[in-house]
């Protein structure tokens, strides 16, 4: 029988989300997909599968969840995001098997605003034009988790616990960006400002933007005909307070864009919740295409070690984990 | 032609820029070169937003050479057109005014024409596709009388019905799904224009014409039966 997860209990921003959807912007279809693709891409590693396989994505909030039908094999990544099969906590960077009847907890996001549940196989809800990642506000890919959500595991019989240490983790330093389509809209000294000042992720951000919190940008008067926008771009409307768009954005929009965020840094800057504080710094784009192909590497080179026949939550509990998983790395 | 500007998105994406202005044939040279890049694809593009006035390219930039594609792009963008094939067109049924249109008694009475007149000629225009974005499948259409253009609501509506018919500004629209808007309500088609599961899914592409053809309330509740069977209500018509 394939294994089913029932949610038991969740946040409000749970939801099932993947590498993403493509080819559909130009009907308006966001993009969607992990906010952060190192944090899926490693979950995913603990788990078996490839890096944009399907997985649950929390926000802030925890999460639990009740196996039927079959053994499952579970690994969570995400900063400060921990995992607990019943009442025994699992320790970062290894997978674990859990059975029909125990219950899989995540943890509140400790440092960061997403956590991401993989399992083996990979959550098998229905694709819906190629991802099966879901858009909150137009509701392809399906709705947002609540409890009672049965999510149905994709069939797999390799469900031996992996490992992996250390666990990587995103660099620090500003957010990089390179000028935006629009920056001649604005005053010379606007991307001087954008870059000196330091910003503060507002309360409203959500998966379609991080509003920023920082001296105003006031951008030229005149109105701008709607164009295309993506994922990093920061755009400056009336108020002067930036907006970056983030992977759930529309596809179009009529404020000018003054940056955008470079693509690898856009899964940190979702992994900053609101009220952090960063700055932004101006780069050009050999230095963000070779920062694309570093993350990219480190994706790829996710390669945790089987831990067969080793009974994690039993070493665990002896506290003996760290030393065994060292020895076998 | 005079060449576009090349405006880098990001690390992933490039804007072709021919305008900052809503004109035909502006957007007919976006939709000129969007078709042109489909027939004859730069490696590592993955998909491409035509829009108003520029051509979002989009493309993985490790699998790109963005010199060749900068180069690509401008080279498309000025190359004389060969004859092209026409635009799809639709016929569109719409139900007018009443509940489909909250708006039309005030919209017409701000253009100073009877109800009767302002649907005639809306009804009489071809429109062109100009720009899909908003909504999924949220159709932006050129070419509305400028007697029935009006700036929109001081006030938006948090929701207005799925594929309502509106004008904003000198634009008219046909919605997809419910969702907000400050755009004056005209009417509302039966047909889907975002119906996930159906193939196709989305009815209208950027650059598609469009006319529509005005229903009675009693012949929508049929159409919107059959839309719902898995119709698509609308007819092409070239």
């Amino acid at each position: 029988m394939t294994a089913v997860l029932v949610v038991e209990s969740c946040g409000p921003g749970a939801s099932v989300q993947d590498g993403g959807r493509v080819g559909w912007r130009r009907f308006g279809v966001s993009g969607s997909g992990a906010m952060d693709r190192l944090a899926l891409g490693l979950a995913n590693a603990l788990a078996g599968n490839p890096p944009d396989a399907a997985a649950v994505e929390t926000t802030l909030a925890g999460l639990r969840l009740r196996v039927e039908g079959g053994p499952v094999l579970f690994a969570v990544a995400g900063p400060g995001v921990g995992m607990m099969v019943d009442e025994r906590a699992v320790p970062p960077g290894v997978s674990v098997r859990a059975d029909p009847g125990q219950r899989v907890t995540l943890s509140p996001v400790r440092d960061g605003v997403h956590g991401y549940l993989a399992v083996a196989g990979g959550v098998a809800t229905t694709p819906e034009m190629g991802s099966r990642s879901v858009h909150l506000r137009s509701g392809i890919g399906g709705a947002m988790l609540a409890p009672g959500t049965r999510l149905p595991v994709g069939d797999c019989a390799a469900l031996a616990p992996r490992a992996l240490a250390p666990v990587p983790g995103h660099a620090d330093g500003p957010i990089r960006v390179m000028p935006g389509p629009q920056h001649d809209w604005f005053d010379a000294a606007a991307l001087d400002t954008l870059v000196a000042v330091t910003w503060e992720v507002g309360e409203r951000s959500d998966r379609m933007g991080r509003f920023l919190v920082g001296p105003g940008l006031a951008p030229r008067a005149g109105s701008m005909v709607s164009d295309g926008v993506v994922p990093g771009s920061l755009q400056v409307p009336p108020s002067g307070q930036p907006i970056i768009l983030m992977r759930d954005c529309q596809t179009t929009g009529g404020y000018p864009k003054l940056a955008t965020v470079i693509s690898a840094d856009l899964d940190r800057l979702a992994q900053m919740p609101a009220g952090a504080r960063f700055s932004l710094a101006l780069v050009d784009r050999a230095t963000a295409v070779d920062a694309a192909a570093r993350l990219a590497r480190s994706i790829a080179a996710l390669a945790p070690r089987p831990v067969g026949g080793v009974d994690v939550g039993r070493l665990m509990a002896e506290n003996l984990i760290g030393g065994v998983i060292d020895a076998r790395c | 032609m005079t060449a576009p500007t090349l405006h880098p998105c990001g690390d992933s994406a490039i804007s072709v820029d021919f305008g900052n202005v809503i004109d035909a044939g502006v957007n007919a040279r976006v939709m000129a070169l969007d078709r042109a890049l489909a027939a004859d694809p730069v490696p590592g593009v993955v998909e491409c937003v035509p829009t108003y006035r520029a051509l979002l390219v989009q493309f993985d930039p490790l699998a790109t050479d963005y010199d060749v594609l900068c180069a690509r792009l401008l080279t498309l963008a000025t190359a004389p057109r060969d004859a092209e094939a026409a635009p799809r067109r639709w016929r569109v049924p719409v139900a007018y005014g009443g509940d489909h249109g909250a708006d039309l008694d005030s919209i017409a009475a701000h253009a100073g024409l009877t109800p009767a007149d302002f649907v005639a000629a809306h009804a009489a225009a071809v429109y062109t596709v100009m720009m899909i974005g908003f909504l999924p499948g949220f159709a932006y259409l050129g070419g509305l009388d400028p007697r029935l253009a009006r700036p929109r609501r001081d006030v938006p509506r948090a929701r207005v019905p799925a594929a309502s018919v509106s004008i904003g500004g000198a634009q008219t629209a046909i919605g997809s799904v419910e969702g907000p808007s400050g755009w004056h309500l005209i009417g509302r088609t039966p047909a889907r224009p975002f119906q996930p599961g159906r193939d196709p899914v989305f009815l209208f592409g950027a650059g598609d014409e469009v006319v529509f053809a005005p229903v009675s309330a009693r012949e929508w509740d049929a159409l919107a039966a059959r839309a719902a069977a898995g119709d698509l209500v609308v007819e092409r018509i070239a």
